[in-house]
């Protein structure tokens, strides 16, 4: 057990040291391949109309001019250290851990990001118990009635919901029920601690959305994995031993085919923490997928990499959560 | 074995890991009395019996006409996807006019978007493009990019699976851990940061060429290893299969029995998943054209179109839903399609 729990610690960690390494890539080496200039990688990150003192301060600061390596040491360091960047006499201090600062903004791009976290924590959290409830409550009783009205009629609103972009869904909630019949507000963010009904009121519209697409993909594989565990000669077993279905079907058949949802949902709701993107684009909600898509507009390069770099955190936390869970899900894993 | 990103669903559904894939005796010891049917003939028979999927191949045929014959469609209506038509739009609001000719008193719009004879689809609130043009146009963006991202995910992911389940060891350790690493990427954050630090004019490309060029190169990029899981799993069974020990006791080389006894028999798996590779690859086009970072205006996109629905969507509803549909009809057309050839193929299923 000791042994299973250190190689999956051991895995996130090479997995984090991965994703950190082809995000700087990302951001360091590609503009170079791609024939910007060391200047020209500069300016993107200096901010609007920089002087040329300003261009040549910022490749010293950044050390663009360096061999990738030392500069992706320097990277790594400025996220345990802290950074500081220097400007004629000014000095900027970006406090550990430094995923960057703004030159446009004037801001560190860490706070920016913890500040705009309840946002997306409250999507994304609201929204993974949605579906995962949902969708595997749908899919044990598609497939033990199976062939039924239900089971038809679920499994076709659920291949709907696979080609239903949340982008698309989205747009025809606020054009339909929101502006066009007035049902409900404009979806928005409140603090849960300032008004906990209201917060549950402005994301309501938002955590459908996302739930829906999610909940019908766990329903679909629900239903298959139970279809298969329900046809294993222990369940016969079960049954043939006088147990009751309730029994049958939610102790001994829902155990073996959650094993594999929990896995996705641990990687889903990674991706989803690390910035719901589309959701909170076509709900303005300011969470960090938004941050990161306003960035863009206005070249913001250090607020991307800071985005990006933690959301990648996120998927890899989450996957090590899932690992180290997973033996409570399937005790096979303990004896391994 | 499918992930979402930010919403947006990129794989197909319920791939699995390993092999439950047609496994060619199976299937024809599995048709009784039909030993000189082939199995794609077995499988063609069972697929002109399932009419949901073969609604969806006829979408899908249609889709693909329509985006090949976009030019002459919109000969025909006489409205180029690009073309002005400010007078049948309300100069204050932007909102599409209900009668252009008969302004009366007061601001009339059409919720409907001016859909008629003319305009079959409506118009553009604002500039008043012919949506329909758009549309039509945008099936050719948005089944280009996702035809060539799925193609290079295919070959990446065939070369890397077959390389890992032929040769298993260390090297199949590396690849399948590559693998675990490649769907753990933040990809729409990976996709909105490449697009923002490559500059135009990169790799000889500008513009559009350029765009299309890294949108194929991010979703091929990290797409690949749905495919090269698929193609691993089969890989390891069918090199323990007798006709592999054969040709290997009749010393042929690793060379002829990866590309001559194995490959061959990946060719139908392949096609079958890349069917459902494409409607994710859709998704994720519009999505990245969503967010500003794909093709660039004003050549017309699906997800360019919802962008830009989003401004508008209170003084035009219908533009909401006429691009929003496209990309909902196309993906459910390739997935429905998908499904019914992954069943044909299985040997589980009923004949």
């Amino acid at each position: 057990m000791l042994s299973y729990i250190l190689r999956r610690l051991g895995a996130g960690l090479l997995l984090l040291a991965v994703v950190t390494m082809v995000t700087f890539a990302i951001f360091y080496v590609v503009p170079r391949w791609a024939g910007r200039s060391v200047e020209q990688l500069a300016t993107m990150y200096v901010g609007r109309a920089p002087t040329a003192e300003a261009i040549a301060a910022t490749v010293e600061r950044l050390g663009l001019d360096r061999p990738v390596v030392v500069q992706f040491g320097e990277f790594v360091r400025g996220i345990f250290l802290g950074a500081e960047y220097r400007f004629g006499r000014e000095t900027i201090e970006c406090s550990a851990p430094c995923l960057g600062y703004s030159f446009q903004t004037y801001q560190e791009v860490f706070p920016e990001i913890v500040a705009r976290l309840p946002v997306t924590v409250s999507l994304a959290v609201g929204a993974g118990i949605l579906w995962l409830v949902g969708g595997i409550a749908v899919g044990v009783v598609s497939a033990v009635w199976k062939g039924s009205l239900f089971d038809r009629a679920a499994m076709a609103i659920a291949l709907t919901g696979v080609s239903l972009p949340v982008f698309f869904t989205g747009l025809l909630i606020l054009a339909f029920p929101v502006h066009s019949w007035g049902w409900f507000d404009t979806p928005r963010y409140v603090p849960f601690t300032e008004d906990p009904w209201g917060w549950a009121e402005g994301m309501f519209l938002p955590w459908i959305t996302l739930a829906f697409l999610h909940a019908a993909m766990y329903a679909r594989q629900t239903r298959a994995g139970m279809l298969e565990v329900l046809g294993e000669d222990y369940i016969r077993t079960a049954r043939a031993k006088g147990l009751n279905e309730r029994s049958v079907v939610l102790k001994h058949a829902l155990r073996p085919t959650l094993t594999p949802i929990v896995t996705i949902f641990g990687l889903d709701l990674g991706l989803v923490l690390g910035g719901a993107v589309l959701t909170e684009q076509v709900f303005s909600l300011n969470g960090i997928g938004r941050y990161a898509v306003s960035a863009i507009t206005q070249s913001d390069l250090p607020v991307i990499l800071g985005v990006t770099l933690f959301g990648a955190v996120f998927i890899v936390v989450c996957n090590l959560l899932v690992d180290l869970l997973y033996p409570l899900v399937d005790p096979r894993v303990r004896i391994r | 074995m499918r992930r979402v990103i930010g919403g947006c669903v990129t794989t197909p559904m319920d791939a699995p890991e390993s092999s439950q894939y047609a496994d060619p005796e199976a299937v024809a010891a599995g048709a009784r009395g039909a030993e000189n049917r082939s199995l794609r003939q077995i499988a063609w028979q069972r697929f002109r019996r399932d009419k949901v999927g073969m609604a969806g191949g006829i979408v899908v045929v249609l889709l693909v006409l329509a985006a090949l014959l976009a030019p002459l469609l919109t000969a025909w209506f006489g409205h180029p996807p690009t073309q002005f038509n400010q007078h049948l739009i309300d100069p204050l609001t932007g909102g599409v006019l209900r009668d252009p000719d008969n302004p009366g008193p007061g601001v009339d719009l059409d919720p409907w978007g001016g859909i008629g004879a003319q305009h079959p689809l409506g118009v553009e609130p604002v500039n008043g493009r012919d949506l329909f043009s758009r549309v039509v146009h945008g099936a050719r963006t948005s089944l280009l990019v996702a035809t060539v991202a799925t193609v290079v995910c295919v070959a990446i992911g065939t070369v890397l699976g077959m390389t890992a389940g032929y040769f298993g060891g260390w090297v199949d350790t590396v690849i399948s851990r590559a693998m675990d690493i490649f769907l753990a990427f933040p990809l729409l954050l990976f996709a909105i940061a490449l697009v923002g630090v490559i500059p135009d004019g990169a790799f000889g490309l500008t513009g559009n060429g350029l765009r299309i060029g890294v949108l194929v190169f991010i979703i091929g990029f990290f797409n690949w290893p749905y495919i090269g899981r698929i193609v691993r799993g089969q890989t390891l069974t069918l090199k323990e299969r007798e006709f592999v020990e054969a040709a290997r006791s009749l010393g042929a080389g690793s060379a002829h029995i990866v590309f001559r006894e194995i490959l061959p028999n990946l060719v139908t798996p392949i096609l079958v998943y890349s069917t459902l590779l494409i409607p994710t690859n859709i998704l994720f086009e519009a999505a990245l054209s969503f967010l500003g970072v794909g093709i660039n205006p004003p050549t017309p996109t699906w997800g360019g179109m919802l962008e830009n629905a989003l401004r508008f969507y209170t003084i035009a509803p219908h533009f909401v839903i006429v691009p929003g549909l496209a990309v909902f009809v196309t993906v459910l057309a390739f997935n429905l399609f998908g499904d019914g050839l992954r069943d044909a193929f299985d040997p589980r299923s009923s004949d």
